[in-house]
């Protein structure tokens, strides 16, 4: 009979702990919690791993600083392992179970689009910090990273140009996935008006993970015998190691066929011999090598703190555009909720446009009012040596995003939420 | 005469003496430049810099190619009041006046892009030409191919008519030929063309196509012999680039069949031979390339003279390690399971997801980076085109290697003869004497440690992270059922089959089609025959 009672009894804790009625759940009632929500094993942890340390270094800073309304904050952080139906479930675990105010994640499309639907049903806010395709806007995500217009097009047009090399002909190479096939798809319409015949753009594909570039490459150099040739890569994740490897050793030079990247920046390139690759080319919203003294700050902040965590070869650390957009989307929340005075999602989505916030890029960026992206530079860069980027061109100042490109037809009509 | 020869010897002599020093023992200290010609470096119009660099490359002073130089290598600085130096650390040279002064603090680094940096190139190997190296005016020969600035006319002529050494001259003719494609004699211009037609080099190919498509434009082609000849010399690039791609591929697939020779000739050992289906296989791969990767960083730390090598030691220890592990695993676990192949499978999964985990909170999540030593960076170019990389070349050569290595080792000893006995009627090797728990034991530690050879070479290839061993587990086990199980030749044959198949189709079908019709003729052809390629023959089939 005891027994029975014992087990009765500890069934039922058990049962409150997992549904999370635990008292000590609650027992920090003075702190905001929030959630981070990167890969940090896996294909993705590559690019994914720096964005979950650099958020804990703002939370850091912020809390330093006396946290928001008088709360610290208290960063929740998942591992959804490049892991795409994982990232629904652990961000329905944020949101139900941990119940954050806020959550800062994702880096592929794929990954947001799975969690979307848990994001909308739940009511959550997401902030995604990396350039993606656009054709999406969502009342419950802001997007801190570039669309289309404020990265691929500019890049694109670069390359035509005569300090780009006058590029006729465009092999679009991308992993399979909704990102590249879809920015590519916009590309594609872009090159159309810009007057590129089909025969002259060659898409290619590879799966996630893929280490074999030798035919890939072999055929964009065959491609190039048609006429000036440009590539333009949307390969994501650590797919890149062994694609620039194989350019490097296959002697393809950036003055021959100049290769521009959407996802390579400073901390892709860490783990890659870079004096092969010098000369191609990357376009972002940020560089490490931009200088001024928000920038210069920003970076010192990061030094210091990989330092005193001791993460692994805290010696070398780099930043690069989605750990500064990620930066930049902590401290427009804060201020937001300060406006607000209320972590409740309503309240911090209607108080988040307009906000604006003195950015490492080297302007006073601002979340537009209305399509819940920001203005943003878009910068140019050649790999130098050294792998960090030497900026060849950069915008006259922040451009507004358009989520919707107007290269894709029936997007006219779809602009506000 | 004769005088005259030898002073026209002489000043080239000179010339080309003077023009390489800098390159030799870059930064020099130079005079005399004119600062006027410097200025527009420093300034932000292209243009004016493209004039700057043409006009420093037609230099006679060697100073021109040392700031030159300077610039390609982002040694170029410019300072706040205009002044242009050549930096080396925190000292520095003003070429204008060849002084060495202090870099001062306001001087940052003039940034170049790829038009200029492809313009400097074009420029130093104008200077180059004179060079006395051979090997050093091919190269810039070579690279004067592609420019097609007809103001550099008379000066590769000046140099083809005092080229002495065949290549070169070979080199400066293409060159020559190359601008001569401008030419107003129609004579002078077929001669370019059927020339340029014979390198079969096909980055001529798309000037050659402007000439043959008749169209009047400003480009349009009058004399039809010069378009006739045109329309053959693409014919002859085009069936050079044809022969290029077949031999491409060819290479393409050998190479990829020597990694998945490698990935899987562990496993044709200890499931081949033993019969145990190891789901740990990928692990111990893994495993392999990270014993890499601590091989480097111990070579870093103790003896950076010797990173070259590291590689080269990493073999052994990887082989020592891995099958260390092996033979732990096959005492502990595995052979309480022989003979029942569900039981096998689910518990070397489990021990994969624990290798995995144990890696991941030794080393991290995220991959490691291991370099290439200098010896296998880069690549040799066969058939004026096509490059064959040296970290494939080795690859291929080391797969080779281990399949004799095993072949050897199983015909050729003792254990190899016990283990084949094992494989052929385990209860009569038993009964005659054969110790089977030792040799199954040594057996999987050899099937394991070429596991970690191969983990070694694909540290070489692609990244190194816990979840390497993922990738390869499949197509190892691919290669093994398809070889038939149990037979060495036939895991050599389905590898390099398997490669080439990949290999030839992904240009026609992509990576992505050519993996899925991959699986899909595996799965019919497993159906046909399902012994595989290679079935032993005899009464221990059942």
């Amino acid at each position: 009979m005891k027994r029975r009672l014992a087990l009765k009894q500890l069934t039922a804790v058990s049962l409150l702990a997992m549904s999370g009625w635990m008292p000590q759940v609650h027992a920090a009632a003075d702190t905001i919690k929030v959630g981070i929500l990167h890969s940090l094993s896996g294909t993705m942890a590559i690019s994914e791993t720096s964005l979950k340390d650099v958020a804990l270094m703002a939370i850091e800073e912020i809390n330093a600083n006396g946290g928001v309304l008088g709360k610290k904050l208290e960063p929740v952080v998942v591992d959804p392992a490049s892991n795409w139906p994982l990232f629904a479930e652990k961000s329905r675990q944020l949101l139900s179970q941990d119940k954050v105010a806020v959550v800062f994640g994702c880096w592929t499309s794929v990954s947001r689009k799975s969690v979307l639907p848990v994001f909308k049903e739940l009511n959550g806010l997401l902030f995604y910090p990396v350039q993606y395709e656009g054709e999406e806007l969502e009342k419950n995500v802001f997007y801190t990273g570039a669309a289309p217009n404020q990265q691929a097009i500019p890049a694109v047009e670069y390359l035509m140009s005569e300090d780009g090399g006058g590029a006729k002909r465009f092999v679009l190479l991308g992993t399979d996935y909704v990102y590249p096939r879809t920015t590519n798809k916009i590309l594609r319409a872009f090159l159309h008006a810009k007057g590129v015949k089909d025969s002259d753009i060659d898409e290619v594909y590879t799966p996630f993970g893929h280490s074999d570039y030798q035919t890939i490459v072999a055929n964009i150099k065959k491609f190039a015998t048609g006429g000036k040739t440009a590539v333009v890569s949307t390969i994501n994740g650590d797919s890149n190691v062994p694609f620039y490897k194989e350019l490097g050793n296959a002697g393809l030079k950036a003055t021959d066929v100049p290769v521009v990247a959407f996802s390579v920046g400073e901390e892709e390139l860490r783990g890659v011999d870079t004096k092969p690759l010098v000369g191609h080319l990357a376009a972002w919203n940020y560089f490490e090598s931009i200088k001024n003294p928000v920038n210069q700050d920003f970076i010192k902040k990061w030094k210091a703190y990989a330092q005193a965590k001791n993460l692994p070869n805290a010696g070398t650390v780099v930043t690069n555009d989605p750990m500064e957009a990620t930066y930049i989307g902590i401290h427009m929340w804060k201020q937001a909720v300060e406006q607000a005075k209320s972590t409740d999602v309503d309240k911090v989505i209607a108080s988040m446009g307009g906000q604006k916030f003195d950015a490492p890029d080297g302007y006073t960026i601002e979340m537009d009012k209305t399509n819940h992206h920001l203005h943003k530079p878009v910068y140019i860069g050649e790999i130098r040596a050294d792998g960090q980027f030497n900026v060849v061109w950069k915008s006259k100042g922040p451009i507004r995003a358009q989520p919707w490109s107007p290269y894709i037809a029936g997007n006219e009509s779809k602009q506000g939420l | 005469m004769r005088i005259a020869a030898i002073a026209h010897f002489l000043r080239r002599f000179l010339l080309g003496w003077l023009l390489a020093m800098p390159l030799l023992s870059a930064p020099a200290p130079a005079a005399g430049i004119d600062p006027a010609l410097l200025a527009p470096l420093a300034g932000d119009d292209t243009d004016a810099k493209l004039r700057a660099i043409a006009a420093l490359g037609l230099l006679p002073d060697p100073g021109g190619a040392a700031v030159l130089q300077a610039l390609g290598n982002d040694q170029l600085y410019a300072t706040a009041d205009g002044r242009v130096l050549i930096g080396d650390g925190a000292r520095a040279t003003d070429p204008a006046t060849g002084a060495a002064v202090d870099l001062p603090a306001d001087a940052g680094a003039i940034g170049i892009n790829n038009r200029l940096r492809r313009a400097i190139e074009a420029a130093l190997a104008g200077l180059r030409l004179y060079s006395a190296d051979a090997r050093e005016r091919l190269a810039a020969a070579r690279r004067l191919q592609q420019a097609g600035d007809p103001a550099r006319l008379p000066m590769l002529e000046k140099a083809l008519a005092a080229e002495k050494h065949d290549e070169v001259r070979a080199a400066l003719e293409i060159a020559v030929a190359n601008l001569e494609l401008k030419s107003a004699d129609p004579a002078v211009r077929r001669h370019a063309v059927e020339l340029l037609g014979r390198t079969g080099n096909p980055a001529f190919r798309p000037t050659l196509a402007a000439i043959a498509r008749q169209s009047d434009g400003p480009q349009a082609e009058p004399d039809a012999a010069v378009r006739e000849a045109a329309t053959h010399a693409l014919r002859q690039i085009d069936r050079h680039l044809a022969t290029i791609a077949w031999a491409g591929n060819l290479f393409y697939g050998i190479s990829l069949g020597s990694v998945l020779l490698l990935a899987a000739l562990g496993l044709a050992i200890t499931f081949g031979l033993m019969g145990v289906i190891n789901m740990a296989h990928g692990e111990l791969l893994m495993i392999g390339a990270y014993v890499t990767y601590v091989a480097q960083a111990l070579f870093r730390a103790w003896l950076p003279g010797w990173m070259d090598w590291y590689v080269l030691a990493a073999l052994p220890l990887a082989f020592i390690v891995t099958a260390l592990v092996g033979m732990a695993l096959e005492r502990t676990v595995i052979r309480w399971l022989y003979g029942r192949p569900l039981e096998t499978l689910l518990a070397t999964w489990g021990i994969s997801l624990m290798l995995m985990q144990g890696v991941r909170t030794l080393f991290g999540a995220q991959n490691v980076e291991v370099g290439n030593p200098g010896w296998m960076s880069g690549g040799i170019t066969v058939l004026d085109g096509l490059v064959l990389t040296y970290n494939r070349l080795a690859i291929i050569g080391f797969a080779l290697f281990v399949v004799f290595l095993v072949w050897a080792l199983l015909n050729h000893t003792r254990l190899g003869l016990f283990v084949r006995a094992i494989t052929q009627n385990r209860r009569m090797a038993d009964c005659v004497g054969v110790p089977t728990g030792r040799v199954d034991m040594l057996a999987f530690g050899l099937g394991s440690g070429i596991a970690g050879l191969a983990g070694v070479a694909l540290s070489q290839l692609g990244n190194v992270g816990p979840d390497l061993g993922r990738a390869y587990i499949v197509d190892s086990f691919m290669v093994v059922v398809l070889g038939g199980v149990g037979q060495l030749a036939g895991t050599v044959i389905a590898a390099l089959g398997l490669g080439g198949v990949n290999k030839f189709l992904e240009p026609y079908a992509g990576a992505v089609m050519a993996k899925i019709t991959i699986l899909a003729l595996i799965v019919l052809f497993v159906q046909k025959r399902p012994q595989g390629l290679f079935a032993p023959r005899g009464r221990s089939v059942e």
